[in-house]
């Protein structure tokens, strides 16, 4: 089986991140964000995943070659000289995609769930029309695009975006699967599948939706990013409690790389990521954060809904709190206060950051 | 023989020091480790001359204040008295009604000092350079320089260069008279009751109503009242000091003083200041550390701070430019930056309390300490010093910054640039 995921272009909801990465590469869980749905593919039996991509497909390229090997799947890179929006990529990709009578699965690049590819092969096998969309509930679903469809069997009547009044709990969860034949509805041109190719599928009944179980986040942005980790994190608590950190210091799901060294007298949790080679200094409390791989926390410090990017220096006794972001390599002195600083790459800051900035 | 007075005003003055001085006079607050007054009365207790302190104030007799003055009069060795004013008599009001008092003994010359001023008082130098003046001098008033702008914001001399002599006086003047400025320290003669007499009777005759109605206003202020009319009779006179002095009405203004008066105990007191050694706390610049105080030896002081009696500083604590006053508890892992602690009040663990220091513009000279007011154009709060008032529990992990918490809260979580009742 094939699959496409739109990975597209320069992750700009994620900087300062994606200003030293591309965006399916950053560390998600430590796991890239790319691997976690290409480890789901792979063990649905996938075997061929194009990617497609609008920027740094080079850097993407390099990272990737072990994956191929490791997983045992081929990778392509799909590369947009101009933004094809969300269907234009299928058309492409057509010829690999079209290869055989297959279906195919088509994946929004930042989505994180516990991914449902095998039932979605069978669900779609059993209604044989072109194809299923994956629908998640959500608590605000006005901020989304809702779908409307029937309950007994899953048949989209309609999409409705961000709707004024309440119409369905139930929105997009950014995950397909299709049979090829519908790709004959797709040009290559700039094309939105949400707008242009579903509404089509829909009319004339070719469209099913698949309710999802269990979490689902798009973290595409800091915020969500660290809600998504949460939900990630109970989750693996529950299918793969060996891997959560436990001792003392340690409070609730903590997932911590082997190679990370945490000091005395730290409370670490709940809802920690810490990544390879970090060292956490004495006395530190790290609470609903990501820390990446390389980064020093020193003494004392306190941070709470942050995240902290690689090889970063965080200095003694500072505070850091909502939703704040570190770029690659930044140092931050001793005794500072950042408060939902976004603060880009190889930046020193000497000042604290008291009311949520940018620092470039 | 010399004696001294220090005017130590009563509860309706130092508004500006709460909620610190809700719950102890302000001339008693701790600064660099002792009180305010104590670091005058011990620059008087230098001259050798001097046989007795008088206090003069309208606080009702309090435990803290005979406590202080019996403890100080063991220490130094010399009488200390407080005569109670019957109600606000401003700055010369209290001088003349205990005229008598301070007259018995027969004292050659008697200082006056403010207790709301702190500084290196260059006491004895005023009295050699008063008893090289002519003898129709009276007064030396001790002098520094400001800023144009500053001040404007005291009290303005003007004097003859050669002489010294104080042609002319004004009180916080609307434009710029001089920048040689008032200190509120003065040497003074026992001639210096006549004009004290002039001034008093002279208040009675205006202000003297006779109506129930309307209260008698029995102040007299020795700078509009009595200096005004000195001026340029060849007997107030003028000796200039550029050594530390500072006004101290605020909490700012005590985080400052903490900061001088520490420095300057490298020179007369270095036993007072903390070294560092093993298996102790991390020293920093200059610390006091009470010798009561149980301070762990991962924690990291200074520069700038007072560490008060019986104080629990726990591990990994920073503490920066502040000051922690008896009985306060700093728990595990916190972080005090500018900031006063008050009594018996705890800090929790990991939770940062932090300041906005109101320092002296460096990129002017003889620049003073800002008073700015307390609340902005748009009505916001000032970034300035935290104060914690006594018996406050401050929350683990949280942050307070610039915020001033009344005494006896439990705080539930963060606070920025608030003041909590």
């Amino acid at each position: 089986m094939k699959a496409l995921i739109l990975v597209g272009g320069y992750g700009t909801r994620l900087r300062p991140l994606t200003l030293s990465i591309p965006k399916p590469l950053v560390e998600f869980g430590n796991k890239p964000m790319l691997l976690h749905q290409l480890e789901a593919l792979v063990d649905a039996g996938v075997k061929q995943i194009v990617l497609a991509v609008s920027y740094r497909a080079e850097q993407m390229e390099q990272q990737l070659k072990h994956v191929e090997e490791e997983l045992g799947c081929k990778i392509t890179i799909s590369l947009e000289s101009e933004p094809l929006g969300t269907a234009g990529p299928l058309a492409l990709a057509r010829e690999i995609l079209s290869q055989d009578d297959e279906p195919f699965f088509v994946l929004n690049s930042d989505i994180i769930c516990d991914f449902p590819f095998k039932d979605m092969i069978k669900f779609h096998k059993h209604h044989g029309k072109e194809g299923t969309i994956v629908v998640t509930k959500v608590d605000e679903p006005s901020k989304y695009g809702v779908v409307v469809y029937q309950p007994e069997n899953g048949q989209i009547e309609k999409f409705v975006e961000k709707p004024l009044e309440y119409v369905s709990n139930k929105i997009n969860a950014g995950m397909y699967i299709f049979t090829p034949s519908m790709l004959k509805r797709i040009q290559l041109r700039p094309t939105s599948i949400e707008k242009e190719t579903f509404p089509e599928m829909a009319g004339d009944g070719n469209l099913f939706a698949m309710e999802l179980q269990g979490f689902w986040m798009d973290v595409g942005q800091p915020k969500d990013f660290l809600t998504g980790m949460c939900l990630y994190l109970t989750s693996l608590k529950h299918r793969q409690p060996q891997t959560m950190h436990t001792g003392a210091g340690i409070v609730g799901n903590v997932l911590i790389d082997p190679s990370a060294k945490i000091g005395s007298n730290c409370r670490i949790g709940p809802n920690v990521t810490i990544g390879p080679g970090v060292v956490i200094e004495d006395g530190v409390c790290i609470k609903r954060c990501t820390v990446l791989r390389g980064a020093h926390i020193k003494s004392h410090s306190w941070l709470e809904s942050c995240i902290i990017g690689w090889s970063c220096v965080v200095g003694n006794w500072v505070r850091m709190e909502n939703v704040s972001v570190l770029g690659e390599d930044v140092i931050v002195k001793d005794e500072l206060y950042i408060n939902g600083g976004r603060i880009l790459p190889h930046k020193s800051i000497g000042e604290s950051v008291p009311d949520p900035q940018i620092i470039m | 023989m010399l004696k001294a007075i220090i005017l130590i005003g009563g509860p309706m003055k130092g508004t500006r020091f709460r909620p610190l001085s809700l719950e102890l006079p302000k001339p008693l607050f701790p600064v660099a480790g002792f009180p305010v007054i104590y670091h005058h009365i011990e620059a008087c207790s230098k001259l050798s001359d001097l046989r007795e302190i008088i206090l003069i104030g309208f606080y009702q007799p309090n435990d803290a204040l005979n406590k202080f003055i019996s403890q100080s009069q063991v220490e130094f060795q010399v009488q200390i008295r407080y005569l109670q004013e019957y109600s606000g008599l401003g700055t010369a009001g209290g001088l003349y009604h205990f005229r008598d008092q301070i007259m018995t003994g027969g004292p050659e010359m008697f200082f006056v000092m403010n207790a709301d001023v702190c500084g290196d008082f260059p006491l004895q130098d005023m009295l050699d350079s008063h008893r090289a003046l002519p003898s129709s001098a009276i007064c030396t008033v001790l002098a520094t320089e400001a800023t144009r702008q500053q001040s404007l914001t005291y009290g303005c001399i003007v004097e003859n260069k050669d002489t010294h002599e104080i042609l002319h006086y004004v009180e916080k003047p609307e434009t710029f008279v001089s920048t040689t400025i008032n200190c509120g320290i003065y040497l003074f003669t026992p001639e210096i009751f006549q004009p004290l007499e002039v001034a008093f009777k002279k208040n009675l005759e205006e202000n003297y109503s006779f109506d129930y109605q309307v209260p008698s206003k029995e102040v007299i202020r020795l700078e509009q009242d009595v200096f005004l009319p000195m001026a340029a009779t060849a007997t107030l006179f003028v000796f200039h000091t550029s050594q530390f002095w500072s006004q101290i009405k605020s909490a700012g203004a005590a985080i400052y003083a903490n900061r001088h008066y520490l420095a300057i105990y490298k020179r007369t007191h270095p036993e007072r200041l903390t070294l560092n050694s093993e298996g102790k706390p991390k020293i920093t610049g200059d610390v006091f550390i009470h010798p009561s105080a149980q301070v762990h030896p991962t924690a990291v002081l200074g520069p700038n701070v007072t560490i008060g009696r019986n104080v629990t500083v726990g591990e990994g604590v920073r503490v920066r430019e502040s000051i922690i006053l008896e009985g306060a508890t700093l728990q595990d892992h916190c972080c005090i930056l500018h900031s006063i602690i008050g009594w018996h009040s705890t800090v929790g663990f990991w939770t940062r309390v932090e300041g906005t220091p109101n320092d002296p513009n460096p990129n002017k000279p003889f620049a003073k300490l800002e008073i700015p007011s307390m609340f902005t154009e748009d009505g916001r709060l000032n970034p300035s010093i935290t104060v914690i008032g006594s018996s406050v529990q401050v929350p683990s992990e949280v942050i307070i910054l610039n915020s001033i918490v009344l005494p006896h809260k439990d705080l539930s979580g963060c606070y920025k640039n608030q003041i909590i009742l």
